[in-house]
């Protein structure tokens, strides 16, 4: 497997998608880490909610979208050697990124204050869930356009589903275009139409509130002043995702809920002729477990674990160990009979989620060159130095023999 | 936390029951177990996924449900959530309204109302759920829930949507969801998390948040995927013994086999245990009175009806008190 060193050569944009609670933004900040160890780029990783160690690590208290820049000691330390590349980190802030969309649209000041303070605005700027998509896109096209930066990670919001991602510009886009939206605003320009819409105005009415709807009405007459321009962003943010520097990173754990989701994100993405860079498959179990010698072995002790206790405790008489132990011939005898029972178990557990796995992962309908197995680690990912061995993972691209 | 009358009420003998957490800690399958376990008991259940992905349907080892209630087993019922039709019966049935029909696309309507505010989506959600535990055709209803970030905004949406919306139906409507939602003797809220630091921390900020900006009972949280404590202390002890060079050597001729993998397999276990440890400790710690569950990691027994039941017994070996009033 060749890792990810020809993504990173290859790209600007790296967009990392996912179903929720596999590891996304760990592997996000890896390759981000990776990027700048193997290419010496300047690299920014913009994530949405790192764990809390994990953004302390990186320096991560309360940034806004603009990046800063982690220590380039501590990247040698994590690394252990010199890296070439700097590595930065933003985190979003959609309520933020929100208002500079806003200031940056808006014709003049009366309508950028009414509109920051409509109501309407507000709770979809804060709350909208989907509204996230969108401006972590707007603020990776900001980025990329910017030219500040040779590579771009971007870890992506967790939303109900993954491909909510990638429709997040042209949902944006025909949300402020859709005729509904007109017809609302109307009242205002065209009564004589009104008489058509009527039905729709009476449940509104009758559903929401009068107040309700004109602020609705409000903040879609204020919105249409920046109508024009905000279409046309939302175009060409959609735009960048078809880019031939932009590629995707899906990652999964090897279970089959996620392993679904993930494929069917894959083939959302050819669908829509986008760049699969690399499947990630985070937290595998080593290979060892799926060994058939070992798999065996393990089945046989479980079946004789009380025969080779004994033969243990008489062969190893002569062991220092066994001699030297504080427990009586019996209660040895008994302890190995147990330790060895619950190894074997223990091994034979684990194998069978292992073959599961390896199972999950041979249905994966793409080149084995794009699958990188990142193992299931030993430790949290909370600081650079962790971060750096998951890394190292990406860039070998190899099942690492690791517990 | 606030409790009525001397004895407390079990967490399945309330009517509306919210399984929440991080995505990835098993909500699906802690809400099919607990389904299971109810409906055993001979409680008419409904099971609703809000993030309607079939995955309690595929633990269950039956067809997903729609919008209407599907019967799963004896006394299971399930659901997906479907905010459109929620708008289409709730106009229905609160407005006697036959211009629905008349509305043209509806799905045009609703995707307006659903954008322009949010909060309307969400009180859908909360509403439909809410309406069936005042029809009372079930005894509990338990909800799939949306992960950490949204399920907050859906049990505090009926207040954030009287600040949106001062006058309306919805409006009115608000008060009586306010009245289900809110009374601990009705409804409660179960927080699941894996030993790890984010499902952890956001399984801890989340009980805290539902508890400052919500009026929602917090009733218990679980952690799932619990590594196995492996040996006792001598067993561990013996285990050291045994990992020593000369020992292995002696091993090996024995059952003339490398038992290296089987060893290091172990070490593994023994080592996610470790890894796990503290966050469990912490979520303990943090806890306060809000009880906690422990379910082990499951081993082969796949992903379907055998996790399903075995989770169940976990459960109810865990907390049959917690689950039902003695």
């Amino acid at each position: 497997m060749a890792g990810v060193e020809t993504l990173i050569d290859h790209s600007r944009i790296i967009i990392v998608a996912g179903p929720g609670g596999v590891g996304k933004t760990t592997v996000a900040a890896a390759l981000g880490l990776s990027a700048a160890d193997l290419t010496g780029k300047k690299v920014l990783v913009i994530t949405v909610d790192p764990a809390k160690r994990l953004a302390d690590s990186l320096g991560l208290v309360g940034l806004t979208s603009k990046g800063s820049q982690v220590s380039p000691g501590d990247l040698d330390k994590a690394m252990g050697h010199k890296v070439e590349g700097r590595l930065f980190v933003a985190m979003l802030d959609a309520k933020s990124s929100w208002d500079e969309l806003v200031n940056r649209h808006a014709p003049d000041a009366v309508t950028r204050r009414k509109i920051l303070s409509n109501p309407i605005y507000r709770n979809i700027s804060s709350r909208f869930v989907q509204s996230h998509d969108y401006i972590a896109m707007e603020t990776l096209y900001e980025l990329y356009r910017s030219g500040e930066y040779d590579l771009i990670v971007v870890d992506t919001p967790p939303s109900r589903h993954a491909i909510d991602f990638l429709d997040a510009p042209s949902k944006m886009a025909d949300f402020f275009s859709s005729k509904l939206l007109r017809w609302l605003t109307m009242p205002a320009r065209n009564r004589l139409l009104m008489g058509m819409f009527k039905p729709f105005y009476q449940v509104a009415d009758k559903i929401l509130g009068a107040q309700f709807l004109s602020d609705v009405a409000e903040f879609f007459l204020l919105f249409e002043s920046m109508y024009s321009g905000f279409v046309d962003r939302a175009k060409s943010v959609a735009g960048i995702l078809e880019n031939s520097e932009t590629s995707f990173v899906v990652v999964a754990s090897p279970e089959p809920v996620p392993m679904t989701e993930a494929e069917f994100f894959i083939s959302a993405l050819d669908a829509r002729h986008l760049r699969l860079g690399q499947m990630v498959v985070n937290r595998t179990l080593p290979g060892y477990f799926r060994d058939p010698a070992a798999i065996l072995l393990a089945n046989k002790v479980q079946d004789d674990y009380e025969k080779v206790a004994k033969e243990l405790l008489q062969k190893g008489a002569s062991l220092d160990l066994i001699k030297k132990s504080e427990f009586s011939p019996a209660r040895l005898e008994a302890l190995a009979e147990r330790v060895l029972l619950e190894v074997a178990d223990s091994f034979l557990n684990f194998s069978g989620v292992a073959v599961e796995q390896a199972d999950e992962i041979s249905k994966l309908a793409i080149d084995e060159e794009l699958i990188t197995l990142v193992p299931h680690l030993n430790f949290d990912v909370s600081d650079l130095n962790s971060l750096g061995k998951v890394a190292a993972y990406l860039a070998t691209g190899t099942e690492a023999p690791t517990m | 936390m606030p409790r009525t009358g001397s004895k407390s009420l079990g967490l399945l003998d309330r009517s509306l029951v919210f399984i929440t957490g991080k995505g990835g800690v098993g909500k699906s399958s802690v809400t099919a177990a607990l389904g299971l376990l109810a409906a055993k008991a001979g409680k008419r259940t409904l099971i609703c996924e809000v993030e309607a992905k079939g995955d309690v349907a595929r633990l269950l080892d039956c067809e997903p449900g729609g919008f209407q209630p599907m019967k799963a087993r004896e006394n299971l019922f399930l659901m997906s959530m479907n905010t459109e039709e929620a708008l289409r019966e709730y106009l229905r049935i609160y407005l006697r309204l036959p211009v629905v029909a008349k509305l043209g696309p509806l799905a045009k309507t609703f995707d307006f109302v659903a954008n322009a505010a949010p909060g309307v989506e969400e009180i859908l959600v909360v509403g439909k759920l809410c309406y069936e535990v005042k029809e009372a055709k079930y005894d509990l209803i338990l909800v799939d829930a949306t992960s950490t970030g949204h399920i907050v905004s859906q049990l505090a949406s009926p207040k954030g949507i009287s600040e949106l919306v001062r006058l309306g139906m919805v409006k009115d409507q608000v008060a009586w969801m306010e009245d289900i939602l809110y009374d601990s003797s009705q409804t409660s809220v179960i927080v699941a998390a894996t030993p790890a630091e984010t499902p952890i921390n956001e399984a801890l900020e989340l009980a805290e948040r539902i508890d400052h900006e919500t009026e929602v009972h917090l009733g218990a949280l679980i952690v799932n995927k619990v590594m196995p404590e492996l040996f006792s202390r001598s067993e561990e002890e013996f285990f050291a013994l045994l990992q020593d060079p000369r020992s292995t050597k002696v091993l090996n001729k024995i059952v003339s086999a490398d038992v290296g993998p089987l060893l290091r397999g172990s070490n593994a276990a023994l080592e996610m245990r470790r890894c796990a440890a503290p966050y469990v400790e912490r979520l303990m710690a943090s806890a306060g009175d809000t009880p906690v569950a422990l379910l082990p990691l499951m081993f082969g027994v796949g992903s379907g009806m055998k996790l399903v039941r075995a989770l169940g017994e976990a459960l109810a070996a865990e907390w049959d008190e917690l689950l039902w009033q003695a």
